[in-house]
Order: C-alpha cells, then structure tokens, then sequence
C-alpha cells in the first residue's frame, strides 16, 4: 500500500535509515579540549552532535566537517 | 546569537557525506521555527530528504516540479492567507538550477506578485541531482560535464547570472546574499526575510564535495575561502539600501580558492589572473 | 427558477462563485480569457471571497492551484489551448498528488499552425493524465458540472482532479439561457473541503511529492486507476443527489433517440446539438437514426457506452481531435474497449465549421462504412 500521493506524514522519519554504516572515519570528541564553541552543532550536515556534544554514531556519516572546523582541535578523526 | 537546539531537518537523509545544502537547510529552518511550510524545487535537497516512505523533513513540506517552486510557494501562501494563517512562515529552497534557469519565470513572477514568501536559493553553482552540469549560475572557467575543459575549451566561458540583482530589480523589500559558512550572518539574513512584509530573497552559496571536487571535511573551508577571496561577496538590499555585511580583513588570492578544487584545476594561470583582475575590479568597487 | 441568458464561460464563472474557492490563479487565452475576467470582477467586487492570484503563466497557475490545494483549500482555474499544453508537467502532478482541482478548459486547436478555434485535441491530449474528464453540451451543463465535479474530485474515494471541457466560441462566446441555482441550496449539495490524505499544517507536519523509487511508484499510478473506477459509483450518486436537488440529471452518456436506431453516431460536446437536429429531421424521413452523447471521457463509460449502441447495425464515431496513423481518439476507445464495428470521422479541427449536411455525410458513409477514419469537411482538393 501506498499513501495517498506517495504523502508521508511520518515527519523526521529518515531517523530509519542509520546513515553511519557510510562511515570510513570516525570522529572522536574530547570533552576536556572542547571549549563549547558550538561551531562543530552549526556545521554537521546531517544535525548528529547534540548540545551536549555528544555525537550520534548511528547517523554520523564521518565528513570530517567538525573536526576541521574545531578551534581547539578536539574532535580527531578515526580510522574505524 | 544563540543558536536554537531544535532540528527540523532530521539525519538519515541521503546527502553525500559533507553535504554543504542540508546544513544550509538547518541553519534556516532553526531561524524559522515550527510555524513553516517548506516547498522544494527538484534537485539534490528535493531527493536526499524525501525518499518515499521517509522524509527528513519535521515541518509541513511541497514538492511539484524543477521550475516551479515559487508558483507552487505562492498558492499555499495565499492559501494560507485566505484562511487567515498569516503567521505561518513560507520558505522555498531552490537550487541554483531551479531559480536562476529554469524557474526564473515562476520566481520573477511571484516576487512582482509580492507573495509574503522567503526564497532562499542554495547555490552549488551546477546542476549537482543530473550530475554536476552548468546552470547560469556556474562561474566562468568551471569544469562541469556540459562544460567540460579540453582541448579547445577552458570550460564554462560565461561569468555567473548574478540573480540576487535580478532580484533587486523586483524591487522587493529584502534581497540578500550569504554563505553556510557564515552562519550568523545567514541566520540574521533569514529572521530579517523572514520579519518583513513581502518577498524576501536569500541567496545562499553553498559548496557541493562531489560537484566542486575536494574533500567532505572542506565544506566550510571551502565556503570561507570564496568570501575571504572576494569570489563570493556577503551583502544585503533592504527597502534598497545596498549594504555589504562582512569584509574580509585582508583579502586573499582567488587561487587559492580555485587551486583548491577539481573544477578548476585545469585552468592556465593567465585565465586565473583573469578570474582575479574581475574579482579585483567588483572588490575595488565595493570597497572590499 | 430564474433563467439567465448567457455564454458558458459566464455559466462555469457563476459555478465558481456558488463552489467558493478559496485560491483562483488564473491566466487569459482565448477563449477562456472571459472566465479569468469574471472571475477577477466577481472577487474585486467582493461576490467571491478568494485570493485571486494573477500569475504569470499557465504553468504557475496549476502550480498555485496544486499548492493552495495542498495547503487544504478548494481551488479552480480555467485554461485553453496552448495554456493546456504548458500546463501539461503539472497536470500530470494534480491528479498523481491527488489534489482534487477543478479546471475548465475551453476547447481550441494547438498550434502550430496557430488557430484559436475550436477543436478538441488540447483536452483529448491530457487524456492518460489522470485526470477526469466532462465534455459538456451547453451553458447550463458546464455550470452544474463544475458544481458536481468538486463533489466527485473531493470524495475520499476518489481525489482525482477534473477538467470541465466546453467547445471554445461555439459555447464560450453564445449565450443561452441559464438557471443558476441557489447559493443555499448550492452550499447544502457542496459543503466545505476538509482534506484528510495531505495538507500542509505546521499543527501536523507531512511531505508532499516525495521521491518513489521503482518499489513504489506502479503502485501510486495503480491506486489512481482504482481511484478511477471507483469514481464511476461517485458520479452517479453525484449526479443523482444532484437531480433530487436541482432537478436536473446528468449521465455518463445522453442517448438521443438512441433505443430503437440502426445507425447510431457518438460524439462529444456542442456538435451534439448539431447532430440531435439533423437526427430529428432523418427519422422525419422514417430513417432510424440516434445519437449517443458521451459526457463523461475520463471514467471512461465502456458497459453504458456498449448498452447503448449494441442493438445498432451501424455505429458511427466523431471526433474533433486526431492520433496520426490511428485516428479519432474517441472512436479508438470504442472500438478498443467493445466488440463493435464503427466507422471513425475526424471533423471541424481548427474551428471548421460543422453543417447538418457534414453529419447527413457521416450517416451516409456509417451505414457504408470503410476501414480507415474519414475526415469530413474538408476543402476538395484536399480530399
Ligand atoms: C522540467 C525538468 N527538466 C529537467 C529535469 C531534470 N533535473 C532534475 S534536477 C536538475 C538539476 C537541479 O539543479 P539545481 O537546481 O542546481 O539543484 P541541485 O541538484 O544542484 O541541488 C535537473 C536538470 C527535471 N526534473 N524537470
Ligand atoms: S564527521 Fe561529519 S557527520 Fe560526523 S559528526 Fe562530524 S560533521 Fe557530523
Ligand atoms: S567545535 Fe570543538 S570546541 Fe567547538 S564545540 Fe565542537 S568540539 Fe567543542
Ligand atoms: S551532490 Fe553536492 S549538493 Fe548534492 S547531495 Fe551531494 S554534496 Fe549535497
Ligand atoms: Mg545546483
């Protein structure tokens, strides 16, 4: 079954679909470096670090945005 | 300024990893808040978030055709409006194709209309969704696969459509040009579209990994670098008043910005003095 | 009742006026362009409590249509033509998002060469769009099949848009007279539209035209074919609530002295009066002659088309529209759909005028018919 015009009123509902499976690299960020700049929350593409700077591995896709953009490096980029 | 926590783009959408659109998306829709309908134009945003039966989208969403956004953004409006929801916010995120070729028509149209809409063109300089192909808004000496560099050609040989000008020519209340990697610059531009009463514009530059050709890591690198090059200028019209809202310190080569993707690799030194001597003469005349 | 002389694109703007919709994009070309001009005095003069939205092409009103639809408001616009044809993207997207729109589409030859006449081929192109199609006979007809096409389009069984088709000049531009109904008995018959299946609400946030991949998308183009079928029981209830209300009832088809004929000719919108003459003088003559009318294209009505004409000896199908190397469009759905034999005639494309002796002609060549489509009409030394 199909809705109505292919409508879908599950909104947010791409959460299915665990994006970290993509990932080559891991980011891994030091909390003890961190100066909670928030630069790393902007500029995620996929909106995975919270505002505890926790970063959610089932969607993080390893771009490598957060740790480039960290002032005090504190996110390292990891082989997985 | 405080940035707001709640996300209305979820994760699990299909963006290349890196993607410089979905962060341009939520930078915006944190500013616009809940109380928003979002339309798309086909491309890259319209596919990566809504593959059926998923969406990534946490506000009421449209999506009709390629060139069609801003008609399709001007019937909910006065749809809304009609029922009297005027404080529901409409916003159109169209790709550089959809706005500046294809739906040029339908954008000039409901500006000239004064639709109460937001349009904020996310501007990866090429067709990215078909596969990296010129738009009006590829810049000259780019290498795309329908301007492809070789042996008689340097690739793309126009200079780019400059839209937020056609824009201006509309005369509506707020046009403004911004980049993803200025965030709070973009964020203020978007509550300022956003707050007045008319079309307001946003032209937002927004660097694709897989288009431009460097690393995922270097979205905002790269975005950086085409400000604080001059290649790409931060500025805003509101009620006319032309003003350029950040100035880079001291300005840097555009080739460095060039040298550092793939689209440009091909080109001789004497077209990047070119690419330069233009940049210069905007810049002086800016002030920049 | 109150009858009202005037053309139908005054009829199908009265329609409009009694339907309320909330959001009218519009744009002019001959001839409809009176539809978009009453319809823009109706809401300046306050008679109409709608967002009139004067858009820029025919492509951004069906897109404006599509969107305030999609924002759960009951819309129209109307169209011709040329603008049918810029339209075309979108009408497909109408009917595959299931946005119940109402359009009226004044019939006119496309171009090129350029001809703003009369003919069928703009609507009849739109035919696999999904859309719903009435082709009505006169002022009247158009104005109570506008009013019922909201109430079939927005029935949860069916969602489907619809195209109300009348003959350009030959029914847009003569007048004849009209009995529009009453506003509250009008309201009564067609309340306000509540979508349930998409609407864009911040209160509940949905997408709209979302991306199918091949997992999907047979099924979505599926469920509108059954959506299609099912709005053969909408119609007839439809038509018959409208009857008990309005007094007037609408068919699928109008047969015309059909019962007891021999020689039956089908054919689509105002030639039918063209032809209800001549059949009237021919069975004066004592020649057994009827017309069966089809009204509604889109369902196509195959089981009352076939009851209609299958005690006939002969079968005789007119269209104002043509597919190369096939024919009338018309007629090839007859003869793909049920087991008759019928002779195929292509008439008055580009607005030729259409004379009680062309459809004398057509009675003639149906009771000795030949295998290919004849066109009729045209200049000799072209034949
Ligand atoms: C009428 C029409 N022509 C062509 C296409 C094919 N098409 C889909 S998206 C696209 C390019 C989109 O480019 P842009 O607007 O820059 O958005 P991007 O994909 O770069 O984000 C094209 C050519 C289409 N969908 N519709
Ligand atoms: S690597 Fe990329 S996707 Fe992962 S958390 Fe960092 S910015 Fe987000
Ligand atoms: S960018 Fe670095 S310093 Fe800033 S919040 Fe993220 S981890 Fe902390
Ligand atoms: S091609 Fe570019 S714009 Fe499209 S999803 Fe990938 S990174 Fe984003
Ligand atoms: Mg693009």
């Amino acid at each position: 079954m199909v809705a109505i015009g292919a409508a879908v009123k599950e909104p947010g509902s791409t959460r299915k679909n665990k994006t970290g499976s993509w990932r080559t690299f891991k980011p891994i960020l030091d909390k003890e470096t961190c100066i909670e700049c928030e630069n790393c929350v902007m500029f995620c593409p996929e909106g995975c670090i919270d505002k505890n700077y926790d970063i959610d591995y089932d969607y993080c896709k390893g771009c490598g945005i957060c740790a480039e953009e960290c002032p005090v490096k504190a996110i390292k980029m990891e082989r997985e | 300024m405080e940035l707001p926590e709640k996300e209305f783009l979820a994760p699990g959408h299909r963006a290349c990893a890196g993607c410089g659109a979905t962060i341009g998306v939520r930078l915006a829709l944190k500013m616009l808040g809940e109380n928003t309908v979002a339309v798309s134009a086909t491309g890259c945003l319209e596919v990566i978030t809504t593959p059926y039966p998923e969406t990534a989208w946490e506000i009421p969403w449209m999506h009709v055709a390629f060139e069609n956004a801003a008609a399709v953004a001007s019937g909910v409006e006065s749809a809304l409006k009609a029922q009297g929801k005027t404080d529901t916010n409409v916003v159109v995120f169209g790709g550089d194709g959809g706005t500046a070729d294809i739906g040029l028509q339908a954008l000039s149209g409901a500006m000239e209309r004064g639709h109460n809409l937001i349009y904020i063109c996310y501007d990866n300089e090429a067709y990215m969704n078909t596969g990296i192909q010129r738009s009006g808004a590829t810049p000259y000496g780019a290498s795309t696969t329908t301007s492809p560099h070789g042996k008689e050609s340097f690739g793309e040989d126009k200079p780019k459509k400059n839209m937020p000008m056609i824009m201006a020519a509309h005369g509506v209340p707020y046009v403004a040009t911004a980049s993803i990697s200025y965030p709070e610059d973009f964020m203020k531009k978007v509550k300022k579209a956003a707050e007045v009463d008319g079309p307001a514009y946003i032209h937002l530059q927004q660097p694709c990994t897989t288009g431009w050709g460097y690393s995922p890591a270097k979205t905002i690198d790269l975005g950086r670098l085409a400000v604080e090059t001059g290649s790409w200028i931060l500025y805003e019209i509101e009620e006319g008043e032309f003003k350029v809202t950040y100035r880079p310190i001291q300005r840097k080569m555009v080739s460095e910005y060039l040298n550092a993707q793939k689209r440009f690799k091909h080109l001789s030194d004497l077209e990047k003095e070119k690419i330069q001597s233009h940049v210069d003469a905007i810049c002086v005349e800016l002030k920049i | 009742m109150v009858l009202k002389v005037m053309s139908s694109n005054q009829a199908i703007a009265e329609a409009v006026k009694l339907a309320k919709p909330k959001v009218i994009p519009v744009y002019p070309i001959t001839p409809q362009t009176t539809i978009s001009e009453y319809l823009a005095k109706y809401v300046a003069d306050g008679d109409i409590n709608a967002e009139y939205i004067r858009v820029e092409s025919e492509h951004s009103a069906i897109s404006a249509c599509l969107g305030a639809s999609g924002t759960g408001v009951r819309v129209f616009t109307a169209t011709s033509s040329q603008g049918l044809a810029l339209m075309h993207e979108i009408i497909f997207a109408a009917a595959g998002l299931r946005a119940p729109i109402v359009m009226a589409d004044a019939n006119r030859a496309l171009s090129a060469p350029l001809s703003i006449w009369n003919d069928q081929q703009d609507s009849i192109s739109e035919r696999d769009s999904g859309w719903m199609q009435i082709y009505a006979e006169n002022g009247q007809e158009a104005l109570d099949s506008v009013l019922m096409s909201y109430k079939v389009s927005e029935n949860k069984e069916v969602l489907l848009p619809t195209m109300v088709c009348v003959d350009g000049f030959i029914l847009t531009h003569t007048v004849d007279p009209v009995d529009v109904p009453d506003e509250e008995e009008v309201d009564k018959f067609l309340p306000d539209y509540n979508p349930e299946h998409a609407y864009l609400d911040p209160k509940r946030p949905m997408s709209i035209g979302t991306f199918t991949d091949p997992d999907y998308y047979m099924e979505a183009r599926h469920d509108m074919e059954v959506a299609m079928e099912k709005a053969k029981a909408v119609i007839s209830d439809v038509s018959q609530e409208f009857a008990d209300t309005f007094g007037r009832k609408y068919d699928f088809i109008e047969k015309y002295r059909s019962e007891d004929a021999d020689t039956i000719l089908i054919a689509m919108g105002s030639i039918c009066s063209t032809i209800k003459d001549v059949v009237d003088e021919l069975r004066e003559q004592g020649e057994k002659v009827g017309l069966v009318r089809v009204r509604v294209f889109r369902p196509f009505p195959v089981e009352e088309i076939y009851d209609a004409i299958k005690g006939a000896s002969n079968v005789g199908v007119i269209d104002k529209n043509f597919s190369f190397s096939i024919g009338g469009v018309l007629h090839n759905n007859i003869k793909s759909m049920m087991d008759v034999n019928a002779a195929g005639f292509i008439v008055g494309l580009g607005g030729r005028d259409i004379k009680p002796s062309h459809i004398k002609e057509i009675v003639e060549k149906t009771n000795n018919p030949s295998d290919k489509p004849q066109w009729i009409g045209l200049n000799k030394e072209e034949q």
